[in-house]
């Protein structure tokens, strides 16, 4: 079997280390799969609401569509960063402390986050827009909105830290991020090297772009929590709108970027061909990191002041955004399949599903990404339609297919019982059917966030609480599967 | 608009679809000369490239030109517009006067007076016409001509607290 980490010099770490190791990514993987499966189910519970076969008052609704969001932005972080260390810390020395660290701080801050919500009725939405937080009339008060956004303060701190251990691996090995990247290769500066590993490629660009996302973000959240205290201190809310959504973007979108270094690092063991990188491959990851930043202002197309220039920008750069899957992973783990032999079992079905699902996902997101077309589709259930489709189809499958390789899976060559295969059937049918209903309901002009649907809109809604019933049945099944193959597993490699 | 951008998702989802199937239709049988696969297909990804940077430069075009976006620096107070003053407060709408005529572009002058809301324009089929943000601290001008006369909802359409989703008031186009 090769891959882009046989043909590249490995780092040694003593036995202990590598045992510790494993754990650490074993606990981020199934704390991330449970988090999900528990925001799966408030959802399924949103959508049954809105459906009118089940009476949630307003007040807990909004708070589970807080918890829901910002509970799968979480998971996604957490998970999606133990694939990508377990492959980085292969490439660059990374330290177990600095890991545990991180996963204990976010454990801390899902304490804060769930007590400002359940225990202080906080439900402003995991976006807290200015100045809603501290605009409650009443529904929560200053200490839980407070707690909530202390909560995400420190759960971002713990990512800064890992990532200054990133930073510190990588400029370790490489010399300079521009080094890492392949940057060098790309303009000529140094010869091109085939085997550059593509992990190290994806880790720098996570490591410049959300550090630069999550200190947005503590910026917001500060000025946040002084205006709590102060109401006096009035930041402009537009500006508060901007680096709130320029962090929210970055950090998603991050997570995504993050767990694709499980397709660059398992097809070609499951294929028996080579993930090589090209220069096609190093200048889309280049673009990456401009593009993540830059496309947030589609989030404001319906904020006129916004100027007209940047509006286009993030128009042109959110099309430029959905190239590189289209054109470089997505097209090239085409090829890596193709008339390969390939032998489907959980792990590639849902590792080459999740290329399915990013670049389907993609052509909703431009599209809503259209000043034009945003007039008709902003805030409608297009838009959790189309994340819905790449973080359901696209980014989890990247997860768990991960979880299903370091069971053991490819290792022993197991076939895969018909529990699973009825987990992964349920799992796809259910993630397509949730995002098709959303988009249709977008299509329909249904609003997000609403605790209460017009009654043109319930039959939608019921479809959608069916579809999300079969997400939860899927998902449970590979949650399963992790609470009890994986802790006994040993590492594949 | 709306029903044009769904069937183009759609058969963009199902043209990708098509693809990964072929691919998993292809992918047992073995062909061992992969350095040969790589050629063939790369050369049609430098045509795939082409062709999306193509539409892209031209959908973006035709779709700016006009900006759709009213600007914002003009005042519309004037014989050619019929003004309306939107007030978004939580969780109700402020709206001077509520009747317009059709055929006479509208301009609504929109504001939130606390938090942010989303100012959304619905027809009688409860079918999105125009939206803008309704921002405290900001104004913002949404320019829309009523086709048809009728009954039009506001519906709130950023989320603005625990009764977001009731936050509705009518406008009249005669």
């Amino acid at each position: 079997m090769s891959s882009t980490a046989t043909t590249s010099d490995k780092i040694e770490y003593s036995e202990a280390e590598n045992r510790n190791a494993l754990i650490a990514v074993k606990a981020h993987l199934i704390t991330g799969l449970l988090v999900f499966l528990l925001m799966m189910l408030a959802g399924f519970a949103m959508r049954a609401a809105q459906g009118t076969w089940l009476d949630i008052p307003v007040d807990l609704f909004y708070q589970i569509m807080t918890v829901h969001g910002v509970g799968v932005v979480g998971a996604a972080g957490l998970a999606s960063t133990g694939v990508l260390w377990y492959f980085l810390r292969q490439y660059v020395r990374l330290s177990n402390t600095i890991v545990w660290t991180n996963y204990f701080i976010f454990l801390i801050g899902v304490v804060l986050i769930l007590g400002s919500i359940f225990l202080g009725k906080y439900g402003g939405a995991w976006t807290f827009l200015y100045p809603l937080p501290g605009n409650s009339l009443g529904a929560w008060s200053t200490g839980s909105a407070a707690l909530f956004q202390v909560g995400l303060l420190l759960i971002g701190t713990g990512f800064l830290i890992l990532y200054l251990d990133f930073g510190r691996g990588i400029l370790g090995r490489y010399g300079s991020l521009g080094r890492a990247l392949g940057v060098t290769q790309l303009f000529g500066m140094e010869p091109l090297n085939i085997y550059h590993p593509a992990t190290v490629v994806a880790g720098t660009m996570v490591l410049i772009v959300n550090f630069i996302g999550i200190a947005a973000g503590a910026v917001v959240l500060v000025m946040g929590l002084v205006n709590l205290y102060y109401p006096e201190f009035k930041p402009d809310p537009m500006l508060m709108k901007h680096l709130i959504y320029f962090f929210g973007h970055v950090f998603i979108n991050v997570a995504m970027y993050a767990a694709v270094v499980a397709v660059y690092e398992l097809l070609p063991r499951y294929t028996g061909r080579p993930w090589k990188t090209n220069k096609v491959f190093l200048a889309a990851w280049f673009a990456i990191i401009f593009l993540v930043m830059g496309v947030y202002p589609h989030h404001l197309l319906m904020d006129f002041p916004v100027p007209a220039w940047a509006a286009i920008t993030a128009q042109v750069l959110s099309f430029g955004s959905g190239l590189p899957v289209l054109v470089v992973t997505g097209y090239g783990a085409l090829m890596i399949v193709y008339r390969s032999g390939i032998k489907w079992n959980n792990t590639t079905k849902l590792i080459f599903l999740s290329l399915f699902g990013w670049a389907a996902g993609v052509i909703p997101a431009i599209l809503d990404a259209m000043v034009t077309v945003n007039r008709v589709f902003h805030n409608t259930l297009w838009v959790p339609g189309h994340f819905h489709f790449y973080l359901l189809l696209g980014l989890l499958p990247m997860i768990i297919g991960f979880m299903y390789h370091l069971t053991g899976e490819g290792k022993e060559k197991a076939q895969s019982s018909a529990t699973d295969n009825f987990g992964f059937w349920a799992y796809f049918v259910g993630c397509l059917m949730t995002s098709m209903v959303f988009l249709a309901s977008g299509a329909n002009s249904v609003p997000r966030r609403w605790a209460v649907h017009m009654e043109e809109w319930v039959t939608l809604a019921q479809f959608g609480a069916v579809a999300a019933a079969l997400v939860l049945l899927g998902m449970l099944i590979f949650v399963f599967r992790s609470l009890f193959s994986l802790p006994k597993a040993a590492n594949p490699n | 608009m709306i029903s044009t951008v769904y069937a183009i998702s759609l058969a963009g989802m199902a043209f990708i679809a098509a693809v990964f199937i072929f691919v998993i239709k292809n992918s047992k049988e073995v062909e061992a000369d992969y350095p040969s696969v790589i050629q063939k297909w790369y050369g049609v990804r430098g045509k795939w490239f082409i062709f999306l940077a193509i539409l892209g430069i031209t959908v973006t075009f035709l779709s700016t030109s006009p900006y759709p976006i009213a600007d914002q620096e003009k005042t519309y107070e004037d014989n050619e517009h019929q003004v309306v003053k939107v007030g978004a407060h939580q969780w109700y709408w402020t709206m001077v006067p509520n009747t317009v005529e059709s055929g006479k572009p509208v301009a609504f002058y929109v504001t939130g007076e606390d938090v942010n809301h989303g100012f959304g324009v619905y027809d009688d089929n409860l079918t999105l016409v125009a939206q803008t943000q309704a921002m405290p601290g900001y104004t913002n001008k949404l320019i829309h001509t009523f086709d048809k006369p009728g009954k039009y909802k506001i519906l709130c359409l950023e989320y603005c607290g625990l009764a977001h989703h009731a936050m509705i008031t009518e406008l009249t186009v005669n």
